[in-house]
């Protein structure tokens, strides 16, 4: 394989992980505060074709030349979407005090629907795209630049939104407050912090950076709309989530390395036209049993074990992969 | 600062919890706030320190009144409160769990926070790791890491419920040493809650007395212990007797046994109980009895050594159909080897040999799998075995662990019914849960859920659903949160089954109870088996200081 | 009846209206006429005795699944699975169709069909199970691993459908050979509908409401379902009991697809389960698991389903509209069906524990 090939891979990984990894944020975001957000799968698929279809009126409407505006103005629809299914799956966990997984598993498969029925006016239409910037100076470097600084705007975003989520939770007083009430909703609710407006608000948050995570499908890395245009991508992010840890950077790598599977999948295909489609797309749905697998059983904690003494604690703490505590859970305020 | 509660009232129902109290907290003193279990102890207190709202009533402070929407905010006024429990961040670093709601400024500055940790724990007297994670340690420790916490922020009372539980006799001398200071040197106002006599008696100037929900009487230093009784209880208490025990066949038998989990690991322990003997296991929370309890009773696997019951092995996993786990392994071999002959002797081409392999994997994976759940789906667990082999365990968790929530009494009575048949003979249920019911004086009827029942009646419930006879009963903290008089009547009915030859071996944090109700104590002490000592010829000065770790030379 | 019971029983009459007032608005919004999306719902259900008979084809599937799924959210379990064990049912029953059957034109079908189901019950058993063990020895959660199992036991039917089981003139990919006619479920007259598979149906339920209610097996999977360690200390073996739930739920799955798939179809076909799992999903969670209204909430979302169909030839609607209806049913019926949680009415408050709190560590001491 020649040294540019390795660096089209490459590129190709870091921008097909991107959408993915907003929604693997977004997600991490939430539960962190302690909600589960089953409606993932629907609310990309909702939001994706928000996204397109607001992109593309706006477009024709407006007489756009650009697609700046009609872009921006996807991504607040599809945003909007995200915050609103997630603010129902927050209101009735929390001020309903219904089962969490119920409301989002409906809601996955209605907004899945709803997304089919809307949608099904504007399907393989071209519309809209995201700007690709390739960044001046830096581009050029060999091997890193065409990997790391030649691609659309959203690509960039999610990396610095990935950054940001991290040091919001653990650098600052407001994330640490959100993940006190992730972890013991009691013990925060007794220092003060608002646990409902907390969940509420941080769950807005998630499902906006999910809503954006559709819209990068659809106006970016798989354009335009089809019915189902991304079934089940959702559904993966949720076992990333849990297989980062409840982690921005752990969950940004579980990304990373399935839209590597996905491109190195897509590659050897090309490569070998004759074996059939099936065996690689039996993959992902392996792949995503075999990371929770590993996360769900004693393999790691058997790692732990096997590294030498002065290491066991540090990286017991770096393989932790326990949910948040209170992950779920309906908090009665006495 | 001058605290006063004034005609404090709670109702929760129809249960009037604290009713009319007031009292009054002056600075630099050091107040008991005395009761047994349920008389509204706890409930005053949490009013106090603002986690719940009193149904009347007024709380002063410095001659203004206030009220509290929250815990902070009686925080913010300087009223803090410790619970047995810490309200803290257990997976968090003791920073992490400092700074959380500390201040309302962006960014967390972790070194300075350390460092004012570490200078406020010179001050106080306290040692603490900034950077150490709080589930590692121990309950005593992460009461003072919250203690500090609160000081940091201003506390001028702290309120301390039930803070001897579970820590050492060193680390309540330390805890003593502290409360006194802070109060009669930094003129801060403690108010330690309790339902023993003796630590009262030890440390305050001044005790309240509640019973029933009332204030029976206040006393100051010096305190009569008559007097203190009776206001407590209104009574004195009868003594039992401890049965008589004599030479009885083993039954338990525990061998080097190393048990290990995530968090602690014991190593080689070694005990014996026979029939009819009671084992007290004693020590701080943590310290190992509660593995080696559920090690014995199955739930836990024994990395090395062994645990017997009556000869049997209690072992993890026994899996009927282990042999099968063969099946698919020779079948894939079996068959690549076939395919591999064949193309060798050139009766088939590559491709028909790679489409051989991978049949030869999808048959191989498809038995591994109906193995594996065959497998799966016939294992019996180590702890059912002991069950059926006349053991039974009771967890301290009642309704998280060892009942039901939404099943009913008659239910329970069938779900633990050793000669199930198919159908359910409710009827039958029915009967015997009201035969129980009246036996155990459980107050509650066959239908009602087990979650409507109170703390107590859920223990006798708990206990009217074990089987007769059992050959070990293995007990979690039997009489946490009861009074006394139930706590006397469970111990009546362990004597029974005593007498019947079972033998107990159970964990207790009171070690007035450990040491009027075993014959034997083995003491825990980070994570090692110190010793076993004769209940009879020790005191609870000397099992405090074992129990603390200093091994007594005799 | 008390007022409160009344106030109880009548209130979830208001999200359903609701729910089809949003439906209704959302048709105007997309430039459709209400009444004719309605009328045509209702004719494409009911309109001809042929139309009739397609309601209750559809009735039976979705009645297995939601039977099965009693039995599972009974134990505490969400089996997501259910859409694929439905689909390993059919490639069960497609099975021994197209390996007894097809070669065997003159084997009696009272031979035939009784293996044909009961393939498909196994088939459908074993890969809930699996998704069983995956969780219990696993740690998978069974969401996960129903969703993963779900989507291969769909790419296992493409396969199978484009390769093996291809029809000898190749090329249409829809379905395999039609099925010899000693295969298929006996019809009713013209129609698709196999009244045998509805009496099995009703039997199944009544069995399984007798085994959930009267059964010392029933009373276990309740107790796991309510507390999963509660029970198990109280010595129910909680593994075997969630993978036996498991095992009921696929086998009523593993029906349901074999009953579509030699009933409704002659075939096996590409989209076997069309969705008929989830939404066996929503009809327990509409009727709370409770058996009656589960076999009528079925039998409306039955009369959705069918009906939809109707509705997206005649007024160029998706198709997914039906999934919509029932969607927002279901959605606003868990949101705003209980009047007491929604008016924030207090109950009062339980005495609290006498005593120092539970201090629960596993494995510590």
């Amino acid at each position: 394989m020649t040294s540019s090939t390795i660096v089209l891979l490459l590129a190709s990984i870091v921008a097909q992980s991107a959408p993915l990894m907003l929604a693997i944020t977004g997600e991490t975001i939430t539960e962190r505060a302690g909600v589960i957000n089953l409606s993932l799968d629907g609310t990309m698929m909702f939001s994706a074709m928000a996204g397109f279809v607001v992109a593309l009126r706006v477009q024709q409407i407006g007489g756009f030349e650009a697609n700046l505006v009609p872009v921006l103005a996807g991504y607040s629809a599809a945003a909007l979407s995200g915050a609103l299914i997630a603010l129902i799956v927050a209101w009735g966990s929390i001020r309903l005090r219904q089962d969490q997984v119920a409301i989002g598993f409906v809601l996955t498969l209605l907004m899945a629907d709803l997304a089919n029925f809307l949608g099904q006016n504007f399907t393989r239409i071209p519309g809209p795209s995201v700007k690709h910037i390739g960044i001046p100076v830096l581009k050029d470097i060999p091997f890193l630049g065409p990997v790391l600084f030649n691609h659309d705007l959203i690509i960039y975003l999610t990396y610095v939104i990935v950054f940001v989520a991290w040091w919001w939770l653990y650098r600052t007083q407001p994330g640490l407050r959100m993940r006190g009430v992730g972890e013991r909703p009691a013990s925060a609710f007794a220092r003060g912090v608002n646990i409902g407006g907390t969940r509420y608000l941080y769950t807005l948050i998630g499902g906006a950076l999910v809503g954006m995570a559709g819209a990068t499908y659809s106006l970016d890395v798989k354009l335009g709309w089809s019915d189902n245009h991304i079934l089940g991508v959702g559904w993966i992010a949720l076992a990333i989530v849990i297989f980062g840890g409840w982690h921005p950077l752990r969950g940004a790598f579980g990304a990373i390395l399935y839209g590597a599977t996905k491109t190195l999948a897509t590659a050897l295909q090309q490569s070998f036209p004759e074996v059939p489609t099936v065996l690689f797309n039996t993959l992902q749905w392996l792949l995503m049993l075999g990371v929770l697998l590993l996360v769900g059983g004693d393999t790691l904690k058997r790692l732990v074990e096997l590294a030498p003494k002065p290491l066991r604690r540090p990286l017991a703490q770096a393989l932790r992969f326990a949910p948040p505590e209170g992950l779920g859970q309906t908090f009665f305020e006495e | 600062m001058r605290v006063e509660l004034k005609h404090i009232h709670k109702r929760f129902g129809d249960v009037h919890a604290n009713n009319d109290i007031s009292i009054v907290f002056e600075p630099g003193h050091i107040y008991g706030l005395l009761g047994e279990n349920g008389a509204g102890k706890s409930t005053l207190m949490k009013i106090l320190s603002g986690y719940q709202p009193p149904s009347s009533g007024q709380i002063w402070v410095d001659g203004r009144t206030v009220s509290f929407h929250s815990p902070s905010d009686a925080l913010r006024i300087g009223i803090g409160m410790l619970y047995q429990e810490p309200k803290d961040f257990p997976p968090m670093r003791t920073v992490e769990n400092h700074l959380l709601a500390y201040d309302e400024r962006l960014m967390l500055h972790i070194s300075d926070a350390s460092n004012d940790l570490l200078d406020a724990g010179e001050r106080y007297g306290f040692e603490n790791d900034p950077m150490v994670y709080l589930d590692t340690l121990t309950l005593g420790q992460r009461q003072q890491v919250e203690m500090l916490r609160q000081l940091a922020l201003g506390a001028e009372m702290l309120i301390l419920d039930e803070p001897t539980t579970g820590i050492s006799a060193e680390q309540k001398d330390v805890l003593f040493a502290t409360m006194r200071r802070l109060a009669h040197a930094e003129g801060k106002t403690i108010v330690l809650v309790s339902h023993k006599l003796e630590e009262v008696q030890e440390l305050c100037d001044a005790v309240a007395v509640l019973r029933k929900g009332q204030l029976v009487g206040q006393r100051a230093r010096p305190f009569s212990t008559d007097d203190l009784v009776e206001m407590m209880f209104g009574q004195s208490i009868p003594r039992t007797e401890r049965p008589h025990f004599e030479d009885t066949p083993p039954v338990l038998l525990v061998e080097s046994a190393t048990i290990h989990t995530y968090s602690l690991t014991i190593e080689d322990i070694n005990l014996q109980l026979c029939e009819g003997e009671v084992l007290g296991l004693a020590g701080l929370e943590g310290s190992g009895q509660k593995l080696l309890l559920q090690a014995c009773a199955g739930l836990l696997p024994v990395r090395s050594g062994r645990i017997e019951l009556d000869g049997w092995q209690v072992k993890g996993l026994r899996s009927p159909l282990a042999a099968g786990r063969w099946a698919a392994p020779l079948v894939l071999l079996g068959m690549t080897a076939w395919y591999l002959v064949r193309f060798l002797t050139g009766t088939i081409r590559g491709l028909q040999l790679a489409g051989g392999i991978l049949s030869a994997l999808l048959i191989a994976g498809t038995l591994q799998l109906v193995f594996m759940i065959l497998n799966a789906w016939t294992s019996r667990d180590a702890y059912h075995e002991f069950r059926t082999r006349g053991g039974a365990y009771v967890p301290a968790g009642r309704l998280e662990e060892a009942l039901v929530p939404g099943l009913t009494l008659t239910e329970h009575t069938a779900l633990v019914d050793p000669e199930l048949n198919i159908m359910v003979d409710w009827d039958g249920a029915k009967e015997t849960i009201s035969q129980r019911i009246v036996r155990f004086g459980i107050i509650g009827r066959p239908e009602t859920k087990v979650e409507a029942l109170s703390g107590g009646n859920q223990q006798r419930a708990m206990l009217a659903l074990l089987k007769s006879p059992l050959r070990i009963l293995l007990l979690e903290h039997p009489t946490r949160g009861l009074d006394v008089t139930s706590a006397n009547w469970m111990w009546e009915l362990f004597s029974e089954r005593r007498q019947e030859g079972t033998a107990i071996m159970f964990i207790s944090a009171d070690l007035d109870e450990l040491l009027e109700r075993s014959d034997r104590i083995a003491v825990f002490s980070g994570g090692k088996l110190l010793g076993i000592v004769n209940a009879r010829q020790t005191s609870v000065e000397e099992l405090g200081y074992l129990i603390g770790g200093k091994v007594d030379e005799r | 009846m008390s007022g409160e019971k009344l106030i109880k029983t009548l209130w979830p009459v208001l999200p359903i209206a609701l729910a089809l007032l949003v439906i209704t608005l959302l048709l105007l919004v997309v430039g459709a006429s209400p009444a004719e999306t309605y009328g045509a719902m209702i004719d494409g259900a009911f309109g001809s005795s042929d139309k009739v008979f397609s309601t209750l084809a559809f009735w039976v599937p979705l009645l297995f699944c939601s039977i099965g799924l009693l039995v599972t959210f009974t134990t505490g379990l969400w089996n997501i699975g259910v859409e694929g064990q439905m689909i390993m049912g059919a490639i069960g029953a497609s099975w021994v169709a197209l390996k007894v059957a097809h070669p065997n034109p003159e084997l009696s079908p009272w031979i035939v069909i009784p293996l044909e189901l009961i393939a498909g019950a196994v088939f459908g058993a074993l890969w809930a199970a699996l998704a069983g063990v995956l969780k219990t020895r696993g740690g998978v959660h069974e969401i996960f691993g129903g969703v993963a199992l779900n989507n291969l036991a769909i790419i296992a039917t493409n396969f199978l459908i484009s390769g093996p089981w291809q029809p000898p003139e190749g090329g249409s990919f829809r379905g395999t050979v039609p099925f010899s006619k000693n295969a298929l479920l006996p019809l009713f007259m013209n129609t698709r509908f196999s009244p045998l598979s509805l009496g099995l149906a009703l039997l199944a339920l009544i069995a399984v409401v007798i085994a959930l209610r009267g059964t010392a097996w029933g009373l276990r999977l309740r107790a796991l379902g309510k507390s999963l360690r509660s029970a198990f200390i109280l010595g129910v073996p909680s593994e075997r009991g969630m993978i036996e739930a498991m095992m009921v739920g696929g086998m009523m799955a593993g029906l349901a697809g074999a009953v579509r798939t030699l009933s409704w179809f002659d075939s096996l076909r590409q989209s076997i389960s069309g969705g008929i799992g989830f939404l066996a999903i929503l009809i327990v969670l509409l009727a709370g698991s409770r058996p009656l209204l589960t076999l009528i909430i079925a039998f409306v979302f039955s009369v959705l389903l069918n009906g939809g169909t109707i509705v997206q030839l005649r007024t160029q609607l998706h198709s997914s509209l039906s999934g919509i209806i029932q969607g927002a049913l279901v959605l606003f019926v868990l949101l705003f069906g209980d009047p007491w949680r929604l008016f924030k009415r207090r109950q009062p408050e339980p005495p609290p524990e006498p005593g120092p709190p539970e201090v629960l560590e596993e494995g510590a001491a």
